[in-house]
């Protein structure tokens, strides 16, 4: 097994976690360094199958998507930020209004 | 000057103007209404400049910057495209004279910058030719209609717009590890080249099912729609008409597209089909029952949005053997409910400017006292419903004959009986529309190009009906459906 696919392994699993973190906290802050968590394990299994063959140099493709994938995440996690202090401004906890009180 | 109408880029210009007319809301809100106004019909004007061209020389592609396929980013366009560009123009047209009226002061001043993003956004997502750029595309579509949801301000709109972020960020990351699975597997992004080298391997199964689970999240098809109805009832009433008319319609897009091209071919046949018409088949019936039951109109609307995304992915199991027919289906439906959906938003808009509320029981008798937006609600329920003559009916007959064709009883039942639970709520509405409420309330005069916009939309969504025939050849225009004939 290569070092690369190791990477990508765990990215994998990075994956994985984040996706369980996020679903089972109910605190809206855990939720959102959950998605980091996952876009992080998405962006090392693109870094990671870069490099395709032994001494090739690593193709810079998936480098450029990761930067773009970066700033996503930047913007996304600020948004994500400001509505959660909004939300607990107005309802006094940071954490999704359950359906089943409605 | 022909030539320079049929060179002219306009594709690129599709997406630039609404991202600087953005920009101009956001720096200068005093004049953002009349530049917003503005550039939304400006874009229409060039969706009709790109479908001459696309009418003279066939399929747009244009290579942004020069590069070309393998490595830069290339635009793309066919009569499907050209269909969504479309319908997106004429939905947003509607929408931004609705918002005119609908949006004060300092709100109309978060509102423009945010709509024409999203404009924007939009349009890059049918122009994709990549399926990276449609990652991209994505999120700017989501953190722009995540923002409009919570424009409204109050504390389920906050909630709502919540859920809706954390939805759609999930999708999008497992979008992109599907993405990032085929690069790996198969060395390109570009959908022509992915076409001409994915063969059957792990790999696609693994990017299928990410990719799948992604874009049916943000498609909001059960049992994944658990974000949609409280985003789309809480939000401004224009914004509820855009999320539900276009933003849903934009990832069904993209997976139609990439099943259509990539998947289709290679795992066709396997079940997954037969998997998607299921859970088609039960958010019909979900839907329906849902909106049924709902005390609150936008509500009712939302949870009808659902059930309408459900009979989308009917077309899928029956594809196989009625060809073309079913797709076109998919066309119709689309675009009818595009049209009916927006204008049934702002007639419950309207209703809830008018009287403060919109519980279902106490409208009320709106219908002599809202003319117009009663009869705008109306319409747009004849489509929904699927009666003629209306788009929503081309769309389900077409759908229905599919199915009786293959001998495919248990959707036939399904159509049915959601068309049936569809009158059901509708009538609903109506009804109490015409009676008189145990308590009235105090009523405001709601802006007459309020009320236009409503019934305008509606009546598109009726005149659908009627031009079948040159809406069905448009979409056949490069070949999207990959059967190489033009009619059904």
């Amino acid at each position: 097994m290569s070092t690369a696919f190791l990477y990508a392994l765990v990215g994998t699993g990075l994956f994985a976690l984040g996706l369980y973190a996020l679903i089972v906290h109910a605190h809206l802050l855990r939720k959102i360094l959950a998605l980091n968590i996952m876009g992080s394990g998405v962006f090392m299994v693109l870094v990671a199958l870069a490099k395709r063959t032994g001494d090739a140099p690593p193709d810079a493709v998936p480098h450029a998507m990761v930067i773009t994938g970066i700033v996503v995440a930047v913007s996304a996690t600020a948004l994500a930020l400001t509505l959660m202090l909004k939300l607990n401004a107005k309802s006094g906890h940071a954490e999704l209004p359950d359906d089943r009180r409605e | 000057m022909g030539a320079v109408f049929t060179e002219f880029p306009w594709g690129v210009i599709l997406i630039l103007l609404p991202v600087t007319g953005g920009i101009l809301c956001f720096l200068w809100p005093q004049i953002a209404k009349i530049t917003g106004l503005f550039i939304v019909f400006v874009v229409a004007l060039l969706v009709v400049g790109l479908a001459w061209q696309i009418f003279n020389n066939g399929v747009y592609r244009h290579a942004v910057g020069g590069w070309g396929a393998p490595l830069g980013v290339d635009l793309y366009a066919d009569g499907l495209s050209l269909l969504m560009l479309a319908i997106t123009a004429l939905v947003g047209m509607g929408v931004s004279v609705y918002s005119a009226a609908y949006f004060k002061h300092e709100q109309a001043a978060q509102f423009w910058p945010l709509w024409l993003l999203l404009l924007a956004a939009l349009n890059a997502l049918f122009l994709s030719a990549d399926i990276f750029n449609v990652y991209v595309t994505f999120e700017l579509m989501g953190l722009a209609a995540v923002a409009l949801v919570a424009l409204a301000g109050s504390r389920e709109a906050l909630g709502a717009a919540m859920r809706y972020l954390l939805a759609a960020l999930l999708g999008s990351l497992a979008y992109l590890l599907g993405v990032a699975l085929l690069y790996h597997g198969f060395g390109t992004v570009d959908i022509a080249l992915l076409v001409e080298r994915a063969e059957p391997s792990p790999v696609i199964w693994a990017a299928l099912g990410l990719m799948g689970a992604g874009l049916l999240l943000k498609t909001a098809l059960f049992p994944l729609h658990f974000w949609l109805p409280p985003a789309h009832a809480s939000a401004p009433t224009p914004v509820s008409a855009l999320l539900s008319a276009l933003v849903v319609k934009a990832s069904f897009y993209i997976l139609l597209r990439l099943w259509l091209e990539i998947f289709d071919p290679l795992v066709g046949g396997a079940g997954v089909e037969q998997l998607l018409g299921l859970l088609g088949a039960a958010a019909i019936l979900w839907g329906s029952v849902q909106a049924l039951r709902q005390t609150r109109l936008k509500l009712l609307i939302a949870y009808s949005t659902v059930a309408q995304v459900g009979y989308l992915f009917l077309a899928f199991p029956l594809v196989a053997a009625a060809g073309v027919s079913a797709w076109s289906a998919v066309t119709y439906l689309v675009l009818s409910h595009a049209l009916a959906k927006a204008a049934m938003f702002m007639a419950a808009g309207n209703l809830l400017c008018f009287g403060g509320h919109d519980r279902i029981t106490d409208l009320d008798r709106v219908v002599q006292r809202l003319p117009l937006t009663a009869a705008a609600f109306a319409l747009a329920g004849v489509s929904i419903m699927g009666l003629p003559p209306s788009g929503g009916f081309i769309g389900k007959w077409l759908l229905l004959e599919a199915a009786l064709m293959q001998g495919r009883w248990d959707l036939v039942a399904v159509m049915i009986l959601g068309g049936l639970l569809a009158a059901g709520y509708i009538f609903k509405v109506l009804g109490y529309a015409f009676t008189q409420a145990d308590i009235s309330h105090e009523s405001k005069a709601v802006p007459a190009s309020m009320e236009w916009t409503a019934l305008l939309l509606a009546c598109g969504a009726i005149l659908l009906g009627f031009l079948a025939v040159p809406v069905l050849s448009l979409v056949g225009i490069g070949d999207p459906f990959g059967i190489g004939e033009v009619r059904p």
